[in-house]
């Protein structure tokens, strides 16, 4: 048999390839988290917040957050959705390729992507927005926000499992904007209105920013919350996208 | 069970239901390492539910199907198998060399992938995106995908549909090649001359069922060739055509239709008869009528 590992080089560099060549949805999504920042982030950027944390290094940290829950959700919520229409799940399940290796190929893939966002957005930030902070604290940052991404990636795969491909960009749009604006990665918490402050505790964003709210000084709540919240929603989206892929498998491959 | 002795393909007793609907009531049949089978079959006769066993995409409702005396799905016996699907997709950004090139890590002793896209005549596009290629382009790039793994066993469902003529004929000189070089191939088609034309053994797949199992040749014999159809002044009385070498007759209003292999004898028969003839039209057989003149033989005694 072919070695895995050369299987999955290969898929990753394939699967980073066709990203670049559709520059519709990868300039979205490194163009939107620079744009949002500009409007909700640059007019405060050189501010502090009571406490002293820096207001730029916060909605930085918020907006780069937002970042990488959009490349996992609409990435995988539109990718999936768009191949399973075109079929070309069909033949890749007839090659020996390892359903497994496919999946790792564009994990790695949005994992690379989002960094090259998140990169982007600090960059502008420290640039245009005059953020300053230890590179160590951006490191901080961009490691937790990619290695706490996986309810993002299960909630792309939950809905590129159940939507068509022309229901998929509404569906994540539905999803993720609303979870994104009322887990204050868009605006700090306390300038929203009162009912979104009690909902967001219990969304996967909010606990997602923590991640990055703690990375730049903020205060926030401990990390083991944090992780037990995201673990919690990676469960359930993943047995939301299991659902959906045992009907479409009973449907087309049972 | 040893993978070098087993048959490459093997269904016992195979059989599918999608809920009410029986797809295939009960396969049983061995494909040997270096036979080219074509499997033949009217629409909705079970041949890519056949084909979707083998390789694995459909799993059996009852009985067993084997691959190099494998589960289908194992990596295993996968890795020696090539395929080409009816409907299914692939990515439009990718050049044809860059997917074939990707296809061929999947695979042990893949061939170099420009190997593959010049046996499946796409040389001159090989730098082209897919998403740029015609329908029968596209058909050829599935075709260099099957082959380029340098598989044991090719799947080819419906592997012309699209081609134009030249295509197709580049086609079948590829696949004579391939079963040439020692490579089992296992493929699916409308067309009898196709299957005569590549195959050595057709098997005839109705209503989910073998029936026929035979070299072309055989198959030949079997098969009811011209499709006769006339006019009666009257219509005609119920035994006036007993006894005629004629099959899947059909007597609506005034205008007789039937198939049979020797049109002359028949029409003499009935001349001699007195039976009237206007209209009379004499072709070759299309295969949905073949078929039918096979499934309503009379069964031999």
């Amino acid at each position: 048999m072919a070695p895995l590992l050369r299987m999955l080089v290969a898929q990753t560099l394939a699967e980073l390839r066709i990203r670049k060549r559709i520059p519709a949805f990868s300039l979205t999504n490194l163009v939107l988290p620079v744009l949002f920042f500009t409007f909700f982030g640059l007019p405060f950027a050189r501010d502090t917040f009571p406490n002293g944390v820096s207001v730029g290094a916060y909605l930085l940290a918020s907006f780069a957050a937002y970042a990488v829950g959009s490349v996992m959700v609409y990435g995988f919520g539109i990718g999936v959705a768009t191949e399973r229409g075109m079929k070309v799940d069909l033949l890749m399940r007839a090659t020996p390729l390892p359903p497994g290796i496919a999946i790792a190929a564009k994990v790695l893939n949005a994992l690379s992507f989002s960094l090259l966002s998140v990169v982007v957005l600090i960059v502008y930030g420290i640039i245009v927005g005059g953020v300053r902070q230890d590179l160590t604290v951006w490191l901080n940052v961009t490691l937790r926000l990619l290695a706490g991404s996986l309810p993002f990636v299960a909630l792309g795969f939950a809905i590129g499992y159940s939507a068509g491909p022309n229901a998929a960009p509404a569906l994540a749009n539905l999803i993720y904007l609303p979870l994104s604006f009322a887990s204050g990665l868009f605006m700090p918490l306390d300038r929203l209105p009162g009912f979104v402050r009690r909902i967001a505790p219990y969304l996967p964003s909010y606990h997602y920013g923590q991640l990055a709210w703690s990375a730049v000084g903020a205060p926030s709540e401990p990390l083991v919350t944090s992780l037990a919240w995201l673990a919690g929603y990676t469960a359930l989206f993943m047995a939301l996208t299991i659902r959906a892929y045992r009907r479409e498998e009973s449907l087309k491959f049972a | 069970m040893n993978a070098h002795t087993s048959p490459a393909v093997e269904f016992v007793d195979a059989r599918k239901r999608y809920g009410e609907v029986e797809a295939l009531r009960g396969i049983s049949l061995a494909i040997q390492p270096r036979e080219v089978v074509a499997m033949l079959g009217p629409n909705g006769a079970g041949k890519t539910t056949s084909i979707s066993l083998m390789l694995g995409l459909r799993q059996p409702t009852g009985g067993q199907v084997r691959l190099f005396g494998l589960p289908p799905n194992d990596r295993h016996a996968r890795s020696r198998a090539g395929v080409m699907l009816q409907e299914s997709g692939t990515t439009a950004v990718l050049t044809v060399r860059e997917l074939v090139a990707l296809f061929c890590t999947y695979y042990p002793s893949p061939m170099p992938a420009d190997q593959a896209v010049a046996m499946a005549g796409l040389t001159d596009k090989a730098d082209a995106r897919i998403g740029t290629l015609s329908g029968g382009q596209r058909q050829r790039l599935y075709f260099a995908l099957a082959i380029c793994g340098n598989p044991d066993i090719l799947f080819l469902d419906e592997p012309t549909v699209g081609m134009d003529v030249e295509a197709r004929r580049a086609f079948v000189a590829s696949t004579q090649s391939l079963a040439d070089a020692g490579k089992t191939v296992v493929f699916t088609t409308h067309y009898l001359r196709e299957a005569e034309e590549l195959a050595r053994r057709i098997i005839v797949i109705d209503h989910g069922r073998v029936i026929a199992d035979a070299t072309p040749r055989e198959l030949m014999a079997k098969v009811a060739g011209k499709r006769v159809s006339f006019t009666v002044p009257r219509p005609l009385a119920a035994d006036a055509l007993a006894g005629l070498p004629l099959t899947a007759l059909d007597m609506s209003d005034r205008r007789v239709r039937f198939l049979t292999n020797e049109p002359e004898a028949v029409l003499r028969a009935l001349f001699e008869r007195g039976v009237g003839i206007q209209d009379l039209e004499v072709a070759g057989a299309d295969l949905e009528e073949a078929f039918l003149s096979l499934t309503r033989r009379p069964e031999p005694a």
